[in-house]
């Protein structure tokens, strides 16, 4: 699966997508997010944390406290887009490497 | 209001490298070569720093040597550098170019490639680390998020994906 693909299916459970809504606004805590939802606590922190890994939100410590924020600079789209390129460019060597390869054996008979 | 410690440095997001793994059909020393002084077959021509069209990119066969992009009129646009020149089993490369796809000598994300036989061709794993530090000397890029591709555009993607 593309990165791009796995970004899509992060924010394709529609709780996931109210949890990521809700820090367009600006940054929030775990406590804060899901104070309007009819999840728990935990699985806000599960959704945030699929969030994370997909760079879509990044977090920092203030106090004893954790705040979750939107990607401020765009590393997340970034990312998708490095995904999708290597993912091509390296179907492209795999076979630019493969006729190299079946030349050489060519030659070699 | 006082200033909270370490808020200075600011949030930093850590997106986790990219990763790709793939099985080529060729020995090692075939997929190193093909990897860099081939890379102009392989490139995808549309990726390109300057307004020319691309003749190719090339990577200089040794550790300190130029990563760089020719283009048809001449011109050349420098993509990173050769960080370790191991063949045929490493490669790792500065990839240098940021969010705004521009070439800036202060910021490197690594491009690490290894190269192991397997069975009778070659197990070629690439990793692109660092991807913070694209964010590190950029100005906040709200547009981005906004720009095809960045957030607007993921909420387009995943409405046609749930709409399916």
């Amino acid at each position: 699966m593309t990165y791009a693909n796995r970004m899509v299916s992060a924010l394709a459970d529609p709780t996931r997508l109210s949890v990521l809504e809700k820090l367009r606004d600006g940054p929030r805590s775990v406590g804060e997010i899901a104070k309007d939802m009819p999840v728990s606590r935990p699985a806000v922190s599960q959704h945030l944390k699929v969030l994370k890994d997909v760079g879509l939100v990044g977090d920092r410590s203030v106090g004893t406290r954790r705040i979750y924020y939107i990607d401020p600079k765009g590393l997340g789209a970034m990312r998708a887009w490095l995904d999708q390129f290597w993912e091509a460019a390296l179907e492209g060597f795999k076979a630019a490497a493969e006729a190299e390869a079946a030349k050489s054996t060519k030659e070699d008979k | 209001m006082s200033t909270q410690p370490g808020a200075q440095s600011g949030p930093q997001i850590r997106p986790a490298p990219v990763r790709k793994s793939i099985h080529v059909n060729a020995p090692p020393e075939v997929a190193f070569d093909v990897f860099t002084s081939g890379i102009g077959r392989w490139w995808p021509a549309s990726h390109k720093i300057g307004p020319a069209d691309l003749d190719r990119p090339i990577i200089e066969p040794r550790a300190g040597g130029r990563w760089y992009e020719r283009d048809v009129d001449g011109t050349e646009c420098e993509i990173g550098r050769v960080l370790v020149w191991d063949p045929p089993a490493r490669l790792v490369l500065a990839w240098q170019l940021g969010l705004e796809w521009k070439y800036d000598p202060d910021l490197i994300t690594e491009v690490e490639v290894t190269f192991m036989a397997e069975g009778d061709g070659t197990r070629v794993e690439l990793e692109h680390r660092d991807l913070e530090r694209m964010g590190a000397g950029a100005p906040a890029m709200r547009e981005a998020i906004d720009a095809p591709g960045g957030w607007s555009g993921l909420l387009e993607l995943y409405s046609q994906a749930a709409g399916q």
